[in-house]
């Protein structure tokens, strides 16, 4: 293409097909388009580990960080905000290397701004991997996509060298993040699941937390007879909620051993008498009208806010429902909630009452190919430390995965307290299970829906137990999903 | 002297042609390549797996729902949006009578013309969010359920979004709601294209209005409708935004509001199976190319000279 040519008028005349067939000649022209073709989603990108900083490994820096270097982090912006990695973990690590760079970011949606990266072997060195857009971890996994946590583990403590990490941490939190063996997740909040009442009604009317399940469909006949729905949960949303007390209740009447064969997709799993039994207690609440009206039909924020209103006495949740519904809270300065353990079921029961399920939760972690891992795991380790953790549970109301950070800590939020009193009484009496870490659409829309029809009683315990054992079939039939054991 | 033209051609073309090329043409050879295999969304590489993923649609019956309910939002929505917009097109603009004018509008129609354009202008996501308020239980401030507690008929009230027979339902009624006020529009500007003596001498020769809309009307809008038609239908095949912010990812309980839309997103960003959403997506351009093709087909009709 010279000037000259250009240069000419409009040629007139000439076919399109003539046209066409030069195009099509000219096929060294869409050469470079080509080469953008390749390169789009999934040209995929090549494994170089040439542009990894390294530094010198010491006693002070475990992992050979380079201490000049630069560390990218990416921060959930959701319900905790950005605000305590910003204002609290990076002065941390800033003060004790005062030469790295943090490149901070904050995404309301991660999968969105970090798959493409992911993919292109190009992310970044430390991922907060949380909220909606929350990245498969069991792929990433499963893909080779994420850094072996070991060394953070083994590595001496931010405040006391004579300490590994791994023995400043609450029991099962490296586990929860452990695929075939090997720590690849950091779960930083701690959770506790229970049961979450209005305080200032059962004040009120001189009600307390009941004991057993018998206790409670008492309870609820009286809380009900003074006109307030005795239960509600979340609704259309997630009847999931409820299935977090059906587990617990089953586990607290047999054993936490009870939970293994449903993590492990064995057969007949959901068919255990405990669970049929737990099941059934849950149904009769549905049976017996104990659910707030219209909660079926409602979104899980709506029916949260009902109960913090007064319209519904006990709910199910985590620990972040305080934070999750402050501003309903506050429309009222005489609410008070408090935390509810799970009844047993009957009095012979094989755990203690005050047997809980606490979860580690809120994950981090650092991709297999970031620039600088050491830097990440760095931070991480700048996190774990006493002031990060108890700074976290004071600036945003959760506990966190290390042991005692929090114990001199007087939290504000009186649900969150009650719910600490609650964790500290527990002991050793602390369950969780694996399934919905490990299998996510198994819980979700899998078990879910089938306990969504069991609240609405259109299905017995018996079709829901059967329910359950077809969405397990599906998961432990779809060679697709990696699968993880436990014992 | 001749071929000096081609360069100058090409000039101005390749931009597009590449552009098109990268954004448009190159996405759907990637995707129809990507449902061959078993991509996760996450991995570097890939594996051919043949059709796999193809077998894998024909047995999971959630797609089955997803796709029994396109079939109705195909049906149902084209069908009653367009009988609703030429019949309040043709009142807007042919079916009032007054005097001195042989053809004309209903009293109001003007102001009608705006109202009817208003859920247009709103996006699709106030739509769902408005609309999970008028189906939610009234003391959630369900609209629906409250207008009909406050009107004595209590019975019919029910927790709708909980209702799994009736999501699909409440997709169709809210496409209509929003789809309609455009074809109005679409259907009046037609319309006023009739000149208006063809309607004065059927009115001389003592036509009714529903004769007049048969037999005039109607055919001389019939290029609107078919375009219309074509459009509303590939409109009622996406339903995403609807199903995705009414009845979240899993389309409602038991998953009976969901639709292909739906399931593409759902395969790929929550089980991270991108070739099985891929060879969904394959399954849904291969449906649009061909309602597409029998809807221009169905609807091919003489065309009518004006002047």
């Amino acid at each position: 293409m010279s000037r000259s040519q250009q240069r000419r008028s409009i040629p007139t005349g000439g076919s399109r097909r003539r046209f066409l067939k030069q195009l099509g000649a000219s096929g060294v022209l869409l050469g470079p388009g080509s080469g953008l073709l390749a390169a789009c989603a999934t040209g995929g990108g090549d494994d170089d580990d040439d542009d990894r900083q390294t530094g010198e490994v010491t006693e002070q820096n475990p992992f050979g960080m380079p201490e000049d270097g630069e560390i990218e982090i990416w921060i959930f912006d959701g319900g905790f905000t950005d605000r305590y990695a910003v204002e609290l973990h990076q002065p941390i690590l800033k003060q004790r290397w005062p030469n790295v760079q943090i490149d901070h970011h904050a995404a309301v949606d991660i999968g969105a701004e970090l798959q493409a990266r992911f993919v292109a072997g190009d992310p970044p060195d430390f991922v907060n991997n949380s909220g909606d857009g929350q990245m498969d971890t069991a792929q990433l996994v499963a893909d080779g996509q994420l850094h072996d946590l070991s060394a953070l583990f083994d590595a001496p403590s931010w405040d006391d060298p004579s300490v590994k990490v791994r023995d400043t941490l609450v029991p099962g939190t490296i586990e929860l993040g452990t695929f075939d063996g090997t720590p690849y997740v950091l779960n930083y909040a701690f959770t506790v699941f229970g049961l979450w009442y209005n305080k200032t009604l059962f004040d009120e009317h001189g009600w307390t937390p009941p004991r057993t399940w018998d206790e409670m469909l008492a309870l609820c006949a009286e809380i009900q007879s003074a006109g307030i729905a005795p239960w509600t949960y979340q609704g259309v949303t997630a009847p999931r909620y409820m299935n977090w007390p059906l587990l617990t209740m089953a586990a607290k009447q047999a054993g936490p051993q009870i939970l293994v064969p449903i993590d492990n997709l064995e057969e007949g799993a959901w068919k255990q008498d405990a669970i049929l039994q737990s099941a059934e207690a849950i149904y009769r609440l549905a049976e017996n009208g104990y659910f707030m009206e219209g909660t079926e039909g409602m979104e899980f924020r709506d029916a949260q806010a009902a109960w913090a209103r007064g319209e519904a006495a006990i709910i199910p949740s985590g620990s972040w429902l305080e934070n999750e519904e402050a501003d309903a809270i506050a429309e009222d300065p005489t609410f008070e909630m408090a935390y509810m353990l799970e009844p047993l079921l009957t009095e012979d029961a094989v755990m203690p009452y005050e047997t809980l399920r606490a979860t580690p939760g809120e994950p981090y972690f650092i991709p297999a190919d970031a620039k600088n891992p050491a830097g990440g795991m760095e931070y991480m380790r700048a996190m774990l430390s006493k002031e990060g953790a108890r700074g976290f549970t004071e600036m945003v109301s959760s506990l966190t995965s290390v042991l005692g950070a929090a114990d001199d800590v007087e939290l504000d939020a009186p649900g969150l307290n009650s719910a600490k009193q609650a964790f500290s009484a527990a002991g050793e009496n602390v369950i969780n299970w694996f399934y919905p870490t490990w299998y996510p659409t198994m819980e979700n829309p899998g078990i879910d829906q089938a306990t969504g029809k069991l609240l609405k009683a259109d299905i017995n315990p018996e079709q829901w137990a059967e329910e359950c054992e077809a969405v397990t079939r599906q998961i432990r039939e779809d060679d697709s999903i990696p699968k993880q054991t436990r014992s | 002297m001749r071929h000096g033209k081609y360069p100058f051609i090409l000039a101005f073309l390749l931009p597009g042609v590449l552009i098109y090329g990268v954004f448009m043409v190159s996405p759907y050879i990637q995707a129809i390549a990507l449902s061959f295999t078993d991509w996760s969304g996450y991995a570097k590489t890939q594996t051919f797996i043949g059709v796999d993923n193809y077998r894998r649609l024909l047995d999971d019956p959630q797609l089955l729902t997803a796709f029994r309910n396109n079939v109705i939002l195909l049906v149902v929505v084209p069908l009653v949006t367009v009988v609703l917009g030429l019949f309040l097109a043709s009142m807007l603009n042919v079916g009032g009578r007054r005097r001195g004018s042989a053809v004309a509008g209903v009293r109001g129609s003007a102001i009608y013309r705006v109202v009817y354009f208003f859920p247009q202008v709103l996006s699709v996501a106030i739509v769902a969010v408005v609309f999970k308020y008028v189906f939610s239980p009234s003391n959630a401030g369900g609209i629906l359920n409250s207008v009909l507690e406050a009107i004595g008929l209590d019975s019919l009230a029910r927790p709708w979004l909980g209702e799994p027979r009736a999501l699909i339902w409440i997709i169709v009624i809210v496409m209509i709601w929003s789809f309609a006020g455009f074809y109005v529009v679409l259907f009046s500007a037609a319309m006023q294209a009739i000149p208006r003596d063809i309607y004065e001498a059927a009115l001389l020769d003592g036509s009714s209005r529903f004769t007049t809309f048969r037999k005039i009307t109607l055919p001389l809008v019939w290029d609107t409708v078919q375009v219309g038609w074509v459009y509303l239908a590939i409109q009622a095949m996406d339903g995403f935004a609807l199903v995705h912010i009414i009845f979240g990812i899993n389309g409602g309980p038991e998953g009976q509001g969901d639709v292909l839309g739906v399931a593409v997103y759902r395969a790929a960003f929550q089980q991270t199976d991108y070739g099985y959403a891929a060879a969904i997506g394959v399954l849904l351009l291969a449906l649009t190319m061909v309602l597409a093709l029998v809807s221009m087909r169905a609807l091919r009709r003489e065309r009518v000279e004006l002047a």
